[in-house]
């Protein structure tokens, strides 16, 4: 279980450019939880992710996993417990390594990297197999730079690398926003398979609101840095873009601004 | 101009060949040195100029004071070691930037080197009088070592960045938040690889102090671009020969190769007699071009991948 208590975090504090991202916000994810966040630009959406993966400090509050607080852990201590993908293709992966390879990194997570080689025999079958799975081609290409992959193929491997190690909270940031429509829906089916198989706690970040529907158990909308509206259950399942619209104009007053939301 | 050409002499040429072999391997395991931190960790690092003296001191004063020769190479890297270590902490524990860490310990080395040599801006160790591991004197026999000694070399760096440790490295300079995500200490990291990379390039310090007879507390100065200069060279080799990803290996054989290169390069300079003061200027140049020459490249043909990336931000916008 993840649990946020009164979380704030202001960027250039004490500047005429201050602005405060999170302010005062407490949640609490159950396990099994699959949460999707939506909200326009600027609600604090990433800031909220980046904040629980330690990619930033808060300034106040505190952020516990399973009981333990891991606020101030750096980035890499609390790496074992989270699996993420991020926005950008390029991010989650190493390009200049093999794709074994950056699966032999992500299977090393939180485990101690000593001078053992790399990548055993065992693990080299166990990747094909799981690629295999992933059934996009790269069974076969084990041996090939990451580099070579295309967007959608990246975060396959993203996703598949962010639960190698089965992690307490998967974070997935917009991780489909970069692809195209048919590759995106492709990479959602699959992120869907992954969480259910493994029955994983996620929270996926996204500016499509039909997305936000569609997928997961539990819906929650941010607007300058608090949560304005948090469903489960059947009140989400039966909700409309146009409901969604509707009531973020009525919980901030204002219209929703994110061209890509509406557009989708 | 006919008769600046027929004076010049092939024989002259030829003669100094093997010299420029055995220095350029000395260099090639500096460049190795180099490799490390400049290829795998992304990390334009200035410490060499200094640690490159440091190793060549370290070496001449030990052996001055009867060391064994090949105990005082483990010395130089040892020392080369601990200088790595301070711009690696300078850069993670205090923040401060890459280069600004390596020129700060590069700077602070020629006092230390100064110390090392007990005050005195150089000090001999006569080949007469030592048993060194190599000499100019006998060039055959200080290429044979130099082989040797880089042999080792490629193949303890082949394992250790085929272990679980060194993938960490490597993952650390090619995508430092991939690193992180995947629970990498990226910090320790770099002060891992920064401590071997400089022990390397002290150990080819401590090499070329016996080659060339003594060490002199500037001897590093502009070590770094004739590093540079031996990895480009090899790696532009190395890519257009093969036209395919090699192994790892092979990669760094070709690194040792491009600091022979260099110095055959340097000789040709030299025997179409270019003033010995204007080299320097030249090495600098012909670095610059070759770190030019993939971005201009680049430039020039518009990607595919880059196109639809812009298409990309231009349609979130």
């Amino acid at each position: 279980m993840l649990e946020i208590k009164h979380l704030s975090k202001t960027f250039a504090t004490g500047t005429i450019n201050e602005k405060k991202v999170i302010r005062d916000l407490s949640i609490a994810f159950e396990d099994g939880d699959y949460v999707t966040v939506i909200g326009g630009n600027g609600a604090g959406k990433s800031t909220l992710l980046n904040l629980i993966s330690g990619a930033l400090d808060p300034d106040e509050g505190s952020i516990l996993l399973d009981g333990k607080d891991i606020t101030h852990l750096a980035e890499w201590e609390r790496a074992p417990l989270l699996g993420r993908v991020f926005q950008d293709p390029m991010m989650g992966t190493a390009a200049d390594m093999l794709i074994e390879e950056n699966l032999a990194l992500a299977y090393r997570r939180g485990k101690k990297r000593g001078l053992r080689w790399g990548i055993s025999k065992l693990e080299r079958d166990d990747f094909r197999e799981m690629l295999r799975i992933l059934d996009l081609g790269l069974e076969d290409r084990l041996g090939a730079k990451v580099g070579l992959l295309s967007g959608g193929q990246r975060q396959a491997l993203t996703l598949l690398m962010a639960t190698l190690q089965q992690p307490k909270l998967l974070l997935l940031d917009e991780h489909t926003a970069a692809l195209d429509p048919k590759t995106a829906a492709r990479v959602l089916a699959l992120s869907d398979q992954i969480i259910k198989e493994n029955n994983l706690t996620a929270v996926m970040v996204t500016h499509n609101m039909k997305d936000a529907i569609a997928h997961g158990n539990r819906i929650i909308m941010m607007n300058e840095g608090q949560i304005i509206l948090d469903m489960t259950g059947e009140e989400k399942k039966s909700l409309t873009v146009e409901q969604l619209l509707q009531k973020f104009s009525a919980l901030s007053g204002e219209v929703f601004a994110n061209d890509a939301a509406l557009l989708a | 101009m006919l008769t600046f050409f027929s004076s010049l002499r092939l024989s002259a040429l030829g003669s100094a060949l093997p010299g420029n072999v055995s220095q350029g391997l000395i260099w090639g395991v500096m460049a190795l040195g180099v490799f490390i931190t400049f290829k795998l960790l992304d990390f334009a690092d200035l410490t060499v100029d200094g640690s490159m003296a440091t190793g060549g001191c370290v070496t001449v004063m030990l052996i001055l004071a009867g060391t064994n020769p090949i105990l005082t190479m483990l010395a130089a890297f040892g020392a080369g070691i601990a200088a790595g270590l301070a711009t690696g902490l300078l850069n993670t524990k205090l923040g401060i930037p890459d280069i600004l860490s390596g020129i700060l310990v590069q700077l602070s080395l020629y006092s230390v080197n100064l110390r090392i040599l007990g005050g005195k801006a150089n000090q001999a160790v006569s080949v007469d009088r030592y048993s060194l591991l190599i000499s100019s004197r006998s060039i055959g026999h200080a290429i044979a070592v130099c082989l040797i000694i880089v042999a080792v070399l490629i193949t303890l760096m082949y394992w250790y960045f085929g272990t679980e440790q060194g993938c960490a490295i490597r993952a650390t300079g090619c995508n430092e938040k991939m690193a992180r995500a995947q629970g990498i200490h990226t910090g320790r990291m770099k002060v891992l690889a920064l401590a071997l990379s400089n022990g390397i390039v002290a150990l080819s310090g401590g090499l070329l102090a016996q080659y060339q007879g003594f060490a002199d507390v500037s001897m590093g100065r502009g070590s770094i671009v004739i590093g540079l200069a031996a990895v480009i060279i090899g790696e532009v080799l190395c890519k257009s020969l093969f036209r395919r990803p090699v192994s790892f290996s092979v990669r760094m054989a070709f690194i040792a190769l491009g600091g022979i290169i260099y110095y055959i390069v340097i000789g040709v300079v030299l025997w179409l007699r270019m003033p010995t003061n204007d080299m320097k200027l030249f090495s600098a140049v012909i670095v610059a071009l070759f770190l030019a020459i993939p971005y201009l490249k680049q430039k020039r043909r518009p990607h595919i991948r880059k196109t639809a990336k812009e298409t990309e931000v231009s349609r979130n916008a």
